[in-house]
């Protein structure tokens, strides 16, 4: 009876149970950054590496696309993690940023957009050209899916690529995504990202809005919305670029 | 008043996804471009104003803080809803392709933040 009453709470009360949970999963990380690693790896990292693993154990057990938001205690998770309130909290990280510092990266915050979706693209279909994909179709779909996971089916429906091949670009930019959770904290002390201007190289490069968000959250929240702010952008160009220019390349080229 | 800055804050990010999604049909694509950072701009632009001319009452920054603050917890959230089983179970094609692309972006940073700089100590 106390379980199926406790169990009925929760599930009434998702958002907050979801506040509670996201709460005790950080102060979990941040007592294994202090105690276990000594301060070395942040707390902040090790939480969204926790979210990560757990979003595998969900998706796994449940067979869903959101993670742990597919388990019903949990579908909380679902909408405080969501588009929305992530978006809110970005915006809301550019209170008090520093006006002067995007000025003066404006030309190279926006070249670096253009730049990360090329590079991610033509490195995505020449891993696929590998993979012994040869249709120009599949190829750039792949490609944009290498860019992030909104940009490859975008690409592919107006391509018109099959359903397997966009899943295989949603996987592509997925994986994009968390490997730039995880690894922006590890790779940042060799790549110079301790200051806005590289920040905002960083975004527009990089591109996936979660990858970044999480990246940064990870190695240092001041720099958030230099990063975001480039990153934003990423998604648009890309579906503009991938399906008519970078297409038109890579049909030439095949 | 909180309430102030919240939606202070939201009418900032309406703005910037609206103008986002408008920008995204006028150029013909499916997405929204930059609408969160319009939205950051604006807010920028708007407490750097208020801060000359009618200055934000601290209370009604906490409204914004507050948001700001949460962050990171929604950023965990966000990452405990990733779609990670398809990311890792797509097979080595979508493995690789997110790899190489992550790792040759990371390694265009140094050249780019270099670039940009040398431009800027010219002047």
């Amino acid at each position: 009876m106390i379980i199926d009453t406790l169990t009925n709470v929760l599930t009434k009360n998702s958002l907050i149970t979801s506040f509670a949970f996201v709460g005790i999963l950080v102060w979990v990380s941040y007592w294994i950054s202090t105690k276990l690693t000594r301060g070395h790896i942040h707390g902040s990292a090790i939480a969204i590496t926790i979210g990560l693993v757990l979003a595998f154990v969900g998706g796994t057990a449940t067979g869903g696309s959101r993670g742990l938001a597919d388990l019903e205690l949990l579908a909380g998770i679902g909408v405080l993690g969501g588009a929305m309130f992530r978006d809110f909290a970005i915006v809301a990280t550019a209170f008090g940023a520093d006006l002067d510092e995007l000025k003066k990266a404006g030309l190279v915050g926006a070249a670096s957009v253009v730049i990360g979706v090329v590079l991610s693209f033509f490195v995505g279909a020449v891993v696929a050209f590998a993979f012994g994909f040869t249709d120009p179709v599949s190829i750039s779909t792949i490609g944009a899916g290498a860019a992030t996971y909104i940009v490859g089916p975008v690409t592919g429906t107006a391509l018109g690529a099959g359903s397997d091949v966009i899943a295989l670009s949603v996987a592509a930019g997925l994986t994009k995504s968390v490997l730039v959770m995880v690894g922006t904290p590890l790779i940042a002390p060799s790549i110079g990202l301790n200051n806005p201007h590289a920040a905002l190289i960083y975004g527009g490069l990089m591109g996936t809005t979660s990858g970044v968000a999480g990246g940064l959250a990870a190695t240092e929240p001041k720099l958030v919305p230099y990063g975001a702010m480039t990153a934003t952008f990423y998604t648009g160009v890309g579906c503009l670029l991938a399906p008519s220019v970078l297409y038109l390349v890579v049909r030439a080229i095949i | 008043m909180v309430i102030y800055g919240v939606a202070l804050l939201s009418f900032c990010m309406l703005f910037g996804v609206f103008v986002g999604d408008l920008l995204g049909t006028l150029i013909g694509v499916q997405a929204n471009v930059g609408g969160v950072g319009i939205a950051m701009l604006l807010l920028i632009i708007l407490s750097n104003l208020s801060s000359s001319k009618l200055k934000l009452n601290p209370i009604t920054e906490t409204g914004i803080g507050f948001w700001s603050a949460m962050y990171i917890p929604i950023v965990v959230a966000m990452a405990a809803r990733q779609n990670v089983v398809a990311a890792f179970s797509s097979g080595w094609l979508a493995i690789i392709a997110g790899i190489a692309a992550v790792a040759a972006s990371f390694a265009m940073i140094p050249i780019l933040a270099r670039f940009g700089k040398g431009t800027r100590s010219d002047h």
